[in-house]
């Protein structure tokens, strides 16, 4: 192997390759093979959430914006979707019995006689996909443009997306007969003839979900490594010092704020296919705060790190919630809490600091004490890496 | 407002914070290869100055020009593209970067988005951080972060990022605030080597610094000029000697 191909390799690996790969296996082979198809369905769902704790990685670990909003694009994404499922399922065949037929069944309740123009681009699923991407990130864009350059940062920042995480939901809510209202977008059924509610199905989505994901995190972390992520650090650091070496700071911010709302669009739209529908409850302030919590478990440096935080989370969520119904909003936030102030890094940051050491502690006393009779055990550190501590990409700062 | 040969053009500059004038009616120019040292007491307008030339703050009168081209409206990214580069009073330096991040982001190419994702640090670009670490007497610390550096080096990394942007015209307000005696010289050194080729304002409190490095000094007082000439010249004024020593 050549030298450059050498630090190419030790570069990726030291970005995290090595944990992106145990991700991959975790969730393309080891949860496929061990978990029933209900709860398999359910990891899908929670990997959705991954695409948004990833983007909060770029956007809040890297940009050092913290957004509150992120539920937004979430919801557009998958709302995008969820109109194209939603037109495939009202065709004039199924929807005879209401008074026009054809369109959704929430229009026609709403007095609603035609389909609204802007529905018209959701019958092709090819504008669909386009639209998944850029409509949110067009919101993103504008909002972000709008806020960075007049240097609106910080604190203000996070209120603003609250704002419009607060808008957005009580706009879905208000525009029943447009948006399907409080029970959001639901009966979905087939996807181009493609029936989405069978098992093969649920499966292939988990597939396609997981693998999306894999994608994103490698294409994040190619940011990370450009020298838009030194950057981004570095902006982090010291703003003025970026801006007066001849950078036009607001557009990075601005970039990596659209770049975060794409991922969770994508996310949205992968979580309408596997859950069969998309409602108002994913939009607004609660959701928002609570993809925060999931990279801020997770650690908001890694990408890797914050899959297993949104991961785990959801996973405490379902637990508490089917153990203990009453208990478990305070259990979660006595999880996030904990979390942020034992390990304010997070999971990725424990592992960084106290198990990898422990494990190289652990490699290096059995390479000293193996003599040639005794074989090598099974190196303990697989076991505890799926369990409570994610293997992470190394912090860059 | 007339053309001129000056690097950079200063021309009834004001700027007032609430009423009151930070800079007032200025007129300062710097010619081509010359190093400036801007000297006086505090809340002289020193460091305001800069902030107005670099676009950090914006004038409320006049005009600044930089090879007769205006800057009070370009965008402070602007400024430093045309050739402006500023350094700051406390080290502004990326202390979780290495040394050789900071200078390879100093680096003027790839300064948009996309021409940052898809800038490659190449061979001219690692060439110009080792001379400019060689410069700045860093070549050793390379891979060091930077945060581990002493108070000295840290300001001479900061010169060294903007030397990476090879700048016509260089601000440097208070460079070897915090140094060793030792430190001190060697900055000296630094600084007479690097105005070959460019223009220099130094901002200083250090009269022997001064005395060292400065043909030209200009004494500022309450937002106005007060004297400008060479060292001894302006250190026999009588109204700069007032001003120093109190009334």
């Amino acid at each position: 192997m050549t030298p450059a191909m050498t630090s190419l390799k030790d570069g990726l690996l030291k970005g995290g390759l090595g944990s992106l790969l145990i991700l991959a296996l975790i969730i393309l082979v080891v949860f496929p093979l061990t978990l029933d198809l209900f709860r398999l369905n359910l990891v899908g769902k929670y990997l959705t959430y991954g695409f948004v704790a990833i983007g909060l990685v770029m956007l809040w670990g890297y940009g050092g914006v913290l957004s509150l909003g992120q539920g937004v694009f979430f919801g557009l994404g998958g709302y995008c979707m969820a109109m194209f499922l939603k037109l495939e399922a009202s065709d004039p065949e199924t929807t005879k019995i209401q008074s026009t037929p054809g369109i959704p069944d929430f229009m026609d309740w709403n007095q609603l006689t035609e389909l609204p123009f802007w529905w018209k681009p959701f019958y092709s699923l090819p504008l669909t996909m386009i639209a998944i991407i850029a409509i949110p990130s067009l919101l993103a864009f504008i909002i972000s443009f709008a806020m960075f350059k007049r240097r609106v940062g910080g604190v203000y920042f996070a209120i603003i997306t609250q704002a419009v995480a607060l808008v957005l939901s009580v706009l879905i809510i208000g525009q029943q007969g447009y948006t399907g209202g409080v029970n959001g977008m639901t009966d979905l059924k087939t996807m181009l003839g493609w029936d989405t509610r069978t098992d093969s199905a649920k499966y292939i989505l988990y597939f396609v979900s997981a693998g999306l994901l894999i994608v994103s995190i490698l294409l994040c972390m190619w940011v990370q490594k450009s020298k838009l992520g030194t950057l981004l650090l570095a902006m982090r650091d010291k703003e003025d010092r970026v801006r007066f070496s001849g950078y036009d700071v607001s557009m990075f911010k601005v970039f990596v704020f659209c770049l975060a709302a794409a991922l969770s669009a994508i996310g949205g739209a992968m979580f309408t296919l596997q859950v069969g529908f998309m409602s108002p409850s994913f939009v607004g302030i609660v959701p928002s705060i609570e993809m925060v919590i999931f990279a801020a478990v997770g650690g908001r440096m890694s990408l890797v790190g914050a899959v297993y935080g949104a991961l785990l989370v959801n996973f405490g969520k379902t637990y508490f919630s089917e153990t203990a119904p009453d208990l478990w909003l305070f259990l979660m936030a006595a999880l996030f809490i904990g979390v942020v102030l034992a390990f304010p890094n997070g999971l990725a940051g424990l592992y960084e600091s106290h198990i990898k050491p422990w494990i190289a502690r652990r490699v290096a006393a059995r390479k000293a004490s193996v003599t040639p009779r005794t074989p090598a055990a099974p190196t303990p550190p697989s076991t505890s890496l799926s369990s409570s501590a994610p293997p992470a990409a190394p912090a860059r700062a | 407002m007339s053309n001129t040969d000056f690097v950079l053009a200063v021309e009834d500059l004001t700027v007032s914070f609430d009423g009151f004038k930070a800079i007032d009616s200025l007129n300062l120019y710097v010619d081509k290869n010359e190093l400036r040292v801007i000297i006086g007491p505090n809340g002289a307008g020193k460091t305001t100055l800069l902030d107005l030339i670099c676009g950090k703050t914006k004038a409320s009168k006049g005009s600044i020009k930089f090879k007769n081209e205006e800057l009070t409206r370009l965008p402070e990214y602007g400024i430093v593209r045309k050739g402006v580069g500023r350094k700051f009073q406390t080290p502004s330096i990326y202390e979780n970067l290495s040394v050789f991040q900071n200078l390879e982001v100093s680096f003027p190419r790839g300064r948009g988005v996309f021409g940052a994702l898809r800038f490659k640090c190449n061979a001219e670009v690692r060439e110009r951080v080792q001379s400019v670490a060689e410069e700045i007497g860093l070549a050793e610390k390379l891979h060091t972060e930077a945060g581990l550096l002493s108070h000295g080096q840290k300001q001479w990394l900061e010169i060294g990022m903007l030397l990476m942007q090879d700048p016509e015209l260089l601000m440097l307000d208070e460079p070897i605030a915090g140094m060793s005696v030792r430190e001190r010289e060697l900055t000296a050194e630094l600084l007479q080597r690097i105005c070959q080729n460019r223009s220099m304002i130094v901002i200083e409190h250090d009269m022997e610094f001064v005395k060292r490095i400065a043909s030209k000094v200009t004494v500022m007082h309450q937002g106005k000029i007060l004297a400008e000439g060479s060292m001894d010249k302006v250190q026999s004024d009588p109204k700069v000697i007032d001003v120093y020593l109190g009334h």
